[in-house]
C-alpha cells in the first residue's frame, strides 16, 4: 500500500525552478531510497513534502491526504519527522534537551527510551553534555534518535553517512534496519553501497526529474543503468 | 598559551571579563570607597540596561527581527512610570513603606502593561507583514520609532519631567567610608530578580526549552511539530513588557527624563547586544553589565572619554569576536 | 529592469525639467528662500543618490550618511576658519573630510560588513551617534552646540559684483543682479551635478551591475567568483566620499556649519525619507525624493500653521494639524509608503508604464 505519493511535483524557490517533475511511489515499510548527483534536487524533494518549500498544489499525498499547503507544523504532526542535512541538531542544548524537546508532552516513555538507548548506547554516555560537545556519527544518531523518540509513520532522512567514518556508517546501517522494522524510512543518499544495503524500492533524481524509478534489486543487476544515471559502476 | 585559554575558560571564560575590568578599575581608581560606589552604580546600570536589552536580543535571536523601535518601549515606560509616580505623589510621600511600595508598584506595572500591549500591537501590525525581509523592517520600525518619539513630544512636551522617588528609596546608605545609593542597590536587585527569572524560565521550562531551540533553528522547531509564531508573539510581548520595565527603572534613577532618552537608551543598547552577541541573554547581560562598569569607572578616571569608551569596547570585541561575545549558537 | 517604459520615460522627463528648473531658479524665482530652497535641493539630490546607492543598490542600510556629510562640512567649515577664506582652505577642508570619510568607512565596512546585514546598521547607527555627541563635547574645534560660521572664498560674496557696467554697478540680466550669491548658487549647482552625473556613470558602470547581482543573491555572486565584503565596502566609501563632498559644497553655501546643518539624525531621517518617498535603486528616484521633501519642509510646513489657526475653533483638528506634529505625519506617512509603496514614486511610476 502507497504511504506517500508524489506526482508530478515541481518546486520553484524564489525565482528559480527546481524541480519540473518528480514523481514517486513510496510504499508502507521498509526503506526507500531516493538517489541522484549533486544539486540534482533530492534535498528540495524532502524540503517540499515537509513544506519547507512550496511544491506545486496537490502534488504530494500522504495516506491519501493532500500535504501541500499545510504548515510545517501541521505536517509533522501527521506523523513525518524530518532529519535534515545539518541535523538540525540544537547545539547549546544538552542531549536530553534535544531528545525532550522532540517528545510530544514533554516526557519520554521509558520503554521508547531504552528502545533508543539500545539502537544508540552512546547517547546513553552523553545524556547531560550539551550536544555540540558529540563527534559528527554521535550528532547524526542524537538526529535519528530524535525523529524516533515518538512513534512516526514516515522518516525523512538526508543524506545520513556525510562525512562519517565507515565503522560508523555500519552501526547506522544496522540501526536503519532495526528502524525500519516499525517505520518507513524515505532516505536521500549519494553513498550507493550503503543505500544498495538498505533499500528496498528506490529512485533515482536528475536535474529535478525523476529518471528511473524500481526495485532495488532490479537496479544493483543492470550496472549500464548505474554508470548511465550514476556515473559510477559496482 | 593554550593551557592559560583552556584554564580561564574553565574559570568562566568571557564571563571573567567585567571581574576583569573591576580589578583594573581598582588598581586605577587606588581609593576603595570609591571604588565600591562606583561599581555598585556599575552594577544597577548594567542590570537597567539588561532588561531594556534583553527582548532585543531574544526578539532577534529567535525570528531574525530586528526591531529600531524598541527604544520607544523603554521612553514611553519611562514616561508612564513618571506620570504615575507624580499622580501617586501623596502615597511616596508618606512614611509608610506599604504605600511607598504600592505607588512604586503601581508605577511599574504600568509600564509593564504598557509594553505588554505596544509589544503586541507592534508585533501584530508594524512587524508581521515584514518579516522575512530585513531592507523594510529596518525602514518600517525605523519610521515605528519617529513616530513613538513625536507622540511622546505631543503627549508630555519637549521640557525635562522630573520624576519622584519613593520616600524608601531616598538617600544612600554610609558603611564605614562607602556610600551606596539606595535606589542603585534597589534597581540592581530587581534588575538580578528579572535575570534569575528570566534564566529559569529558559532552562527549566519547556516553553523555555522551545525557545532556546528556537534561536538556534527555527525551521527544525517546526519540523519537529511545533509553531514558532505563536511562541514569537509572546517573547516580543515579555521582551517589550521587560524594555518598559527598564525604562521605568531608569527614569527613577536618572530622576529627570527627556524625550531624547529613547535615543540615547537605544545606541547604548545596540552597543550591548552587539557585544554580547545576539540571541542570548547570558551574553546580554554580560554585554550590559560590562558597559554599565566602563561607564561608571570612565566617567570617574576620565571623564571626557566616557562616551568613546563604549565605543572603542564594540569595535575591540568586534575585532575580537565579529559575532560578539557570546552569541547563542547558530 | 531597464527597459525603456513610457513610465521610464515621465520620470525622466520629471527630472529633465526638474533639472531645467534649477537650473534658471535664481531667475524664476527672485526671492532669497527660493534660492535657498534651490541650492537645499541640488545638495539633497546628491546626498539622497549617494545613499541610494548604498541602500537601493547594494540593500545595506546605513545610519552613518549624515555623519559623512557632517565631515566634509565640519572639515570646510574648519580649514575656512583656521585658514581665512580661501580656495586652499575650501580644498583642504574637502580633502580632509574626504580622507576623514574613507578611513571610517573602510574601518566600519570592514568590522561590519562581513557579519550580518543587520549588524551593519547598528553599528553604523552607533558609530555616528557617537561622532555626533564628540562634536558637540569638541567645542574648541566645532563650536560646540553653536557651530561655526566663517567667510568663503571672495566671488561667493553677496556684495561681490561678478559684472560692473560703466558705472561700476552690477549689472542685472531679466532683473537679477550678476553678484556673488548668483555664483555661490551655480557653484552649488555646477558641483551638485557633476556628483550626481558621476552616481549615474558608476551605477551604469561594470561595477554597477555586480552591485546589483550581489543585491539580487548574494549566495550566488559568492560563487561566481565575487568578493562581496570588499564590493560592499568599495560602495561605502564611495558613498561617503560623496557625501563628504556634498557636505563641503553645503558648507560654503551656508557660510554655518552646526550640528543641524550637517550632523544631527534628523537629516539622517530626511535622507531615507527622500530615499524611499522618491523609490529605491532608481537614482532617479532620489531627484524626485529630495524635491518633494524639501519643498514639504519649506511651505508645507507653514501650510500646517495656517491651516491650524484657521481650524482653530474647530476641536482636535488645529492640534493635528499644528507645524510640530509635522514629523509624526511624515513618518506615518512613511511606514506606509515602504508597506504600500515599497518602490517609491519613481518606482511605481516606473513599473505602471511597463505594464501598459
Amino acid at each position: 500500500m502507497t504511504l506517500l505519493s508524489l506526482q508530478n511535483m515541481k518546486t520553484n524557490i524564489g525565482q528559480y525552478a527546481v524541480l519540473h517533475d518528480v514523481s514517486i511511489e513510496v510504499p508502507e515499510g521498509g526503506v526507500f531510497v531516493l538517489l541522484g548527483r549533486n544539486g540534482a534536487g533530492k534535498t528540495t524533494t524532502l524540503r517540499s513534502i515537509m513544506g519547507l518549500w512550496q511544491p506545486s498544489p496537490g502534488s504530494v499525498t500522504f495516506r491519501g491526504r493532500d500535504l501541500t499547503g499545510l504548515h510545517t507544523v501541521d505536517i509533522a504532526r501527521l506523523g513525518i519527522a524530518f532529519v535534515p542535512e545539518n541535523m538540525g541538531i540544537f547545539g547549546g542544548l544538552t542531549v536530553e534537551e534535544n531528545m525532550i524537546l522532540a517528545t510530544a508532552k514533554g516526557t519520554f516513555d521509558p520503554k521508547r527510551l531504552t528502545y533508543i538507548y539500545d539502537l544508540f548506547p552512546a547517547l546513553q554516555k552523553f545524556w547531560d553534555k550539551p550536544a555540540w560537545s558529540l563527534s559528527g556519527g554521535q550528532k547524526q544518531m542524537l538526529a535519528v534518535a530524535r525523529a524516533i523518540i515518538e512513534p512516526r509513520e514516515l522518516i525523512l532522512i538526508d543524506e545520513p553517512t556525510k562525512g562519517l567514518a565507515p565503522a560508523i556508517i555500519d552501526n547506522m546501517a544496522a540501526a536503519f534496519r532495526e528502524i525500519a522494522q516499525s517505520t518507513t524510512i524515505l532516505l536521500v543518499e549519494q553513498n550507493f553501497e550503503f543505500a544498495r544495503s538498505l533499500g528496498q524500492n528506490m529512485a533515482v533524481i536528475d536535474d529535478g526529474r525523476i529518471a528511473h524509478a524500481g526495485t532495488m534489486q532490479d537496479f544493483v543487476a543492470n550496472s549500464a543503468l548505474q554508470d548511465q544515471l550514476l556515473g559510477l559502476s559496482v | 598559551m593554550t593551557q592559560i585559554s583552556a584554564t580561564l575558560s574553565r574559570l568562566g571564560g568571557v564571563y571573567l571579563l567585567p571581574v576583569a575590568v573591576s580589578v583594573i578599575a581598582f588598581i586605577l581608581i587606588g581609593a576603595p570607597s570609591s571604588w565600591v560606589t562606583l561599581t555598585v552604580a556599575g552594577l544597577a546600570m548594567g542590570m537597567m540596561i539588561f532588561l531594556m536589552a534583553s527582548g532585543l536580543s531574544l526578539v532577534f535571536g529567535l525570528m531574525d527581527v530586528l526591531n529600531f523601535g524598541h527604544s520607544a518601549f523603554v521612553s514611553f515606560g519611562a514616561f508612564i512610570a513618571a506620570s504615575v509616580l507624580a499622580w501617586l505623589g501623596g502615597w511616596l510621600g508618606a512614611d509608610s513603606i506599604a504605600l511607598n511600595m504600592l505607588a512604586l508598584m503601581a508605577a511599574f506595572t504600568a509600564a509593564i502593561l504598557f509594553g505588554l500591549a505596544a509589544g503586541w500591537f507592534f508585533e501584530t501590525v508594524v512587524i508581521r507583514p515584514v518579516y522575512a525581509d530585513h531592507l523594510r523592517q529596518i525602514l518600517i520600525t525605523m519610521g515605528a520609532l519617529i513616530v513613538a518619539e513625536q507622540a511622546i513630544l505631543a503627549i508630555w512636551g519637549g521640557s525635562p519631567l522630573s520624576v519622584p522617588r519613593p520616600n524608601f528609596l531616598q538617600g544612600s546608605w554610609l558603611i564605614g567610608d562607602v556610600t551606596i545609593e539606595i535606589y542603585r542597590a534597589f534597581a540592581f536587585l530587581l534588575g538580578l530578580a528579572v535575570y534569575i527569572a528570566l534564566y529559569a524560565v529558559l532552562n527549566r521550562t519547556r516553553i523555555g526549552l522551545l525557545i532556546r531551540a528556537g534561536v538556534e533553528n527555527r525551521e527544525m522547531v517546526e519540523a519537529l511539530g511545533f509553531r514558532i509564531d505563536r511562541l514569537f508573539i509572546g517573547v516580543f510581548m515579555a521582551g517589550s513588557a521587560l524594555a518598559s520595565l527598564g525604562g521605568a527603572m531608569w527614569a527613577g534613577y536618572e530622576t529627570l527624563i527627556t524625550p531624547a532618552l529613547g535615543a540615547e537608551m537605544m545606541i547604548v543598547v545596540f552597543i550591548v547586544v552587539i557585544i554580547g552577541g545576539l540571541g542570548s541573554i547570558q551574553g546580554t547581560l554580560l554585554g550590559a553589565i560590562l558597559v554599565g562598569l566602563m561607564a561608571n569607572y570612565i566617567g570617574f578616571l576620565a571623564p571626557k572619554l566616557a562616551l568613546a569608551s563604549n565605543m572603542i569596547l564594540m569595535m575591540a570585541v568586534l575585532l575580537w569576536r565579529p559575532n560578539g561575545l557570546r552569541p547563542a549558537v547558530k | 529592469m531597464t527597459q525603456v517604459t513610457n513610465g521610464t520615460r515621465i520620470v525622466k522627463a520629471i527630472v529633465l525639467l526638474i533639472g531645467a528648473l534649477l537650473l534658471f531658479a535664481p531667475f524664476l524665482f527672485q526671492d532669497v528662500r527660493s534660492i535657498e530652497v534651490a541650492a537645499r535641493i541640488c545638495i539633497f539630490v546628491v546626498l539622497v543618490a549617494s545613499y541610494d546607492l548604498l541602500i537601493g543598490y547594494t540593500g545595506i542600510v546605513s545610519f552613518a550618511h549624515t555623519m559623512f556629510f557632517g565631515f566634509g562640512a565640519y572639515g570646510a567649515a574648519i580649514a575656512l576658519r583656521q585658514m581665512g577664506p580661501g580656495w586652499d582652505a575650501v580644498a583642504l577642508g574637502a580633502l580632509a573630510g574626504v580622507l576623514v570619510s574613507i578611513v571610517v568607512a573602510i574601518a566600519i565596512g570592514l568590522l561590519s560588513l562581513r557579519v550580518k546585514a543587520i549588524f551593519f546598521a547598528m553599528i553604523t547607527l552607533a558609530v555616528a551617534s557617537v561622532v555626533m555627541v564628540l562634536a558637540s563635547q569638541l567645542s574648541q574645534l566645532t563650536g560646540g552646540e553653536d557651530g561655526i560660521t566663517y567667510k568663503t572664498p571672495e566671488v561667493f560674496k553677496t556684495a561681490y559684483k561678478l559684472v560692473t557696467d560703466a558705472d561700476g554697478k552690477v549689472v542685472k540680466v531679466f532683473g537679477v543682479k550678476l553678484n556673488g550669491k548668483l555664483a555661490a548658487y551655480y557653484f552649488v549647482f555646477a558641483t551638485s551635478l557633476i556628483l550626481f552625473i558621476a552616481l549615474l556613470r558608476i551605477v551604469a558602470s561594470p561595477f554597477g551591475t555586480v552591485l546589483k547581482a550581489i543585491r539580487e543573491n548574494e549566495a550566488r555572486a559568492e560563487a561566481i567568483g565575487y568578493r562581496v565584503v570588499a564590493y560592499r565596502t568599495a560602495v561605502f566609501v564611495i558613498a561617503a566620499v560623496i557625501a563628504s563632498l556634498a557636505g563641503t559644497v553645503y558648507a560654503i553655501w551656508l557660510k554655518y556649519t552646526g550640528p543641524d546643518t550637517a550632523l544631527n539624525f534628523s537629516i539622517m531621517i530626511d535622507i531615507l525619507l527622500m530615499v524611499v518617498i522618491g523609490g529605491m535603486g532608481t537614482m532617479w528616484g532620489a531627484v524626485n525624493g529630495a524635491v518633494l521633501m524639501v519643498l514639504a519642509q519649506y511651505y508645507l510646513r507653514d501650510l500646517m500653521g495656517v491651516a491650524a489657526e484657521a481650524t482653530a475653533n474647530i476641536p482636535v483638528l488645529p492640534y493635528l494639524l499644528d507645524p510640530h506634529r509635522w514629523l509624526f505625519w511624515l513618518g506615518i506617512i512613511f511606514i506606509l509608503l515602504v508597506y504600500f509603496f515599497p518602490k517609491g514614486l519613481a518606482g511605481t511610476i516606473m513599473a505602471k508604464g511597463a505594464r501598459t
